[in-house]
């Protein structure tokens, strides 16, 4: 019985099968098999070409007695701290701001917007010439009489972090603004209406009653720009190129460095594997909440 | 949440605050959001339009005193990359002719995936659903390698349709996800009527679900040309000298220039590279915020 039935289906949907063969294909290979493999280098003494040796956790030791994958550790946590709080509040104001019936509203979402369109590469250049001290931002405002206006960010290993930061929330703020506000004006008028009854000062509508209903907006952009800090290359690459020295350094780059300059292959997919399983630490329950938690959800 | 939602008009609202004072501070913080949004766009277009004379005077906000256009057209014909002066024309043609198969490919793909996923039954489908999902929050760092190993193999790495592959390997989360989520809203009696009727999986595709898709492809072209075309880390890796993408080449141009830098050819270069996604998001307007809500709001 099982197996007539089994034949019957796979009769039934064998096209659809062999549509999803592809997709399946680049899941075994591209992303599972990928990822085992570099799971699996990372436990081998791999440095120009792969081997196939094991040497245990050596090559995790020695990550973490690498000053630069200490650095671009702490840099890390820094930049997503920094980034992810003024991205949010930042975005978070402006959306309530445009929300209170004020003109040209459009206009305004466009110049918050626009930035999340351009590549990192470009904010990064561009950034770096507003930021760079002989030319830019600094000694225009030396010009014009501030002649102890210091704004060297860039160059200076203490605060390039900052810079990066900058460039980084100029780059996101839109992105919190678009997805806060759609969340805003899904939101019943009549609450609105009983509130200003009630009398409730603007500032406790929004902390209590409004925020925790933007639950889903406010878990969706700060999961996107989470994505965008792990991922954080271009920019970095762009904008300072881990510099001063290796005081603006992050992990993707430091994988990418080991991998391909420095030939170095064990210690770099160490460091991918420590990247991975952070972030499926992070990411695996708020992707299961999201997608699988609750069967039959709208779509 | 609905992405119906995402793009509805401005409420007709109470006003929170009806106080002059609290209009004009309103309007007070977005006009100084909108200029901390706008001013580098700015900074970046009167800088290529001065002589370098004129920069070197340090005034990054004053207006081109003489116009010149010579910047752009270095720029886009003579700008050097290294020893090779043949300006950035080079790049936008390698990212076009990348862009254009990759955008099909992954589009195609995603529609088919996300109809085989939603309307037909395929064992064990759901868990490979999850597995791409999964993928999709990963750096690809953890990727890089074994890929570039495994195109090297097959003959692919650093070619046209190397890249090609890659775009269309890390497009398809995304792009599933969005059909997936497009199709599961469509009503099921559709299906079913055309599946008595005796269509088959490729009829109902192309003859039902196709011609009902346009507004959710619109929202993927939206999403993969600017995706695709900002994307440099990938173009890096895997295109190859002869086809590396404008963001990869425009990095080589200001970050490796020796000598004196041009820093008004350098933000010629730098709008030229943006000019691309630039227009798809003035021209998509509220498509574009569609688009980025749904690649993450639950499906």
């Amino acid at each position: 019985m099982q197996i007539s039935r089994n034949v019957r289906h796979v009769r039934r949907n064998g096209v659809a099968y062999m549509a999803l063969l592809p997709m399946a294909a680049i899941v075994i290979f591209a992303y599972l098999g990928t990822m085992a493999w570099s799971v699996r280098l990372s436990f081998s003494s791999s440095r120009m070409l792969p081997k196939d040796d094991f040497v245990g956790f050596d090559q995790y030791v020695e990550l973490f007695q690498t000053s630069r994958w200490l650095t671009s550790l702490e840099n890390f946590v820094f930049i997503a701290v920094f980034f992810l709080s003024i991205c949010f509040v930042l975005g978070m104001l402006l959306a309530i701001f445009i929300d209170q019936n004020v003109r040209a509203e459009g206009l305004f979402r466009t110049a918050f917007l626009y930035p999340y369109a351009m590549s990192f590469v470009v904010t990064g250049l561009m950034w770096q010439w507003i930021l760079n001290p002989d030319l830019g931002l600094q000694q225009t405002m030396r010009d014009l009489g501030f002649s102890g206006f210091v704004l060297d960010w860039v160059v200076d290993s203490d605060t390039v972090l900052y810079a990066i930061v900058l460039a980084t929330v100029w780059h996101g703020a839109g992105l919190v603004m678009a997805l806060i506000l759609a969340g805003l004006r899904g939101i019943d008028m009549d609450l609105w209406k009983a509130t200003r009854i009630d009398g409730i000062p603007a500032w406790r509508v929004y902390g209590f009653i409004i925020l925790p209903m933007l639950r889903p907006m406010i878990i969706t952009s700060l999961v996107l720009l989470s994505i965008s800090i792990v991922k954080m290359y271009d920019l970095v690459v762009a904008m300072t190129n881990g510099g001063p020295g290796t005081a603006s350094e992050v992990p993707a780059k430091f994988i990418m460095d080991n991998l391909f300059e420095r030939a170095n292959i064990g210690l770099a997919t160490a460091a991918s594997t420590v990247m991975l399983v952070t972030v499926l630490i992070i990411i695996a329950p708020v992707l299961y909440s999201q997608y699988f938690g609750k069967k039959g959800a709208s779509a | 949440m609905t992405t119906a939602e995402l793009i509805a008009p401005a409420a007709r609202r109470p006003v929170t605050s009806q106080h002059l004072w609290g209009r004009v501070g309103i309007y007070a913080f977005l006009f100084a959001m909108a200029l901390f949004f706008l001013l580098p766009l700015y900074v970046m277009l009167v800088t290529s339009l001065k002589t370098m004379d004129e920069i070197r005077l340090g005034q990054i906000f004053a207006l081109p005193a003489q116009i010149t256009f010579e910047p752009w057209v270095t720029a886009w014909s003579s700008a050097c990359t290294g020893l090779d002066c043949t300006g950035l024309r080079v790049g936008f043609w390698n990212s076009v002719e990348i862009l254009v198969p990759s955008v099909v490919l992954s589009i195609l793909l995603g529609a088919l995936n996300g109809y085989a996923l939603s309307f037909w039954k395929v064992r064990g489908a759901n868990v490979l659903f999850a597995c791409l999902l999964l993928g999709a929050f990963m750096p690809y760092q953890v990727f890089i390698y074994p890929l570039v190993r495994f195109y090297a193999q097959i003959g692919i790495y650093g070619s046209l349709p190397g890249i090609v592959l890659t775009h269309v390997i890390f497009g398809m989360p995304v792009m599933t996800l969005l059909f997936r989520n497009y199709y599961s809203a469509l009503p099921s009696e559709l299906f079913k009527a055309a599946r008595i009727d005796g269509a088959g999986f490729w009829a109902i595709f192309i003859s039902i679900v196709l011609p009902m898709s346009v507004p959710i492809t619109i929202v993927a072209v939206i999403m993969q040309v600017t995706a695709i075309w900002n994307d440099f880390l990938l173009g890096l890796v895997f295109a190859g000298r002869e086809n590396l993408p404008m963001t990869v080449q425009l990095n080589n141009i200001v970050n490796t220039t020796t000598g004196e830098r041009a820093y008004n050819v350098n933000m010629a270069a730098t709008i030229l590279t943006s000019l691309v996604p630039l227009a798809v998001y003035l021209a998509s307007g509220r498509w574009f915020v569609r688009g980025i809500a749904s690649g993450a709001v639950k499906g």
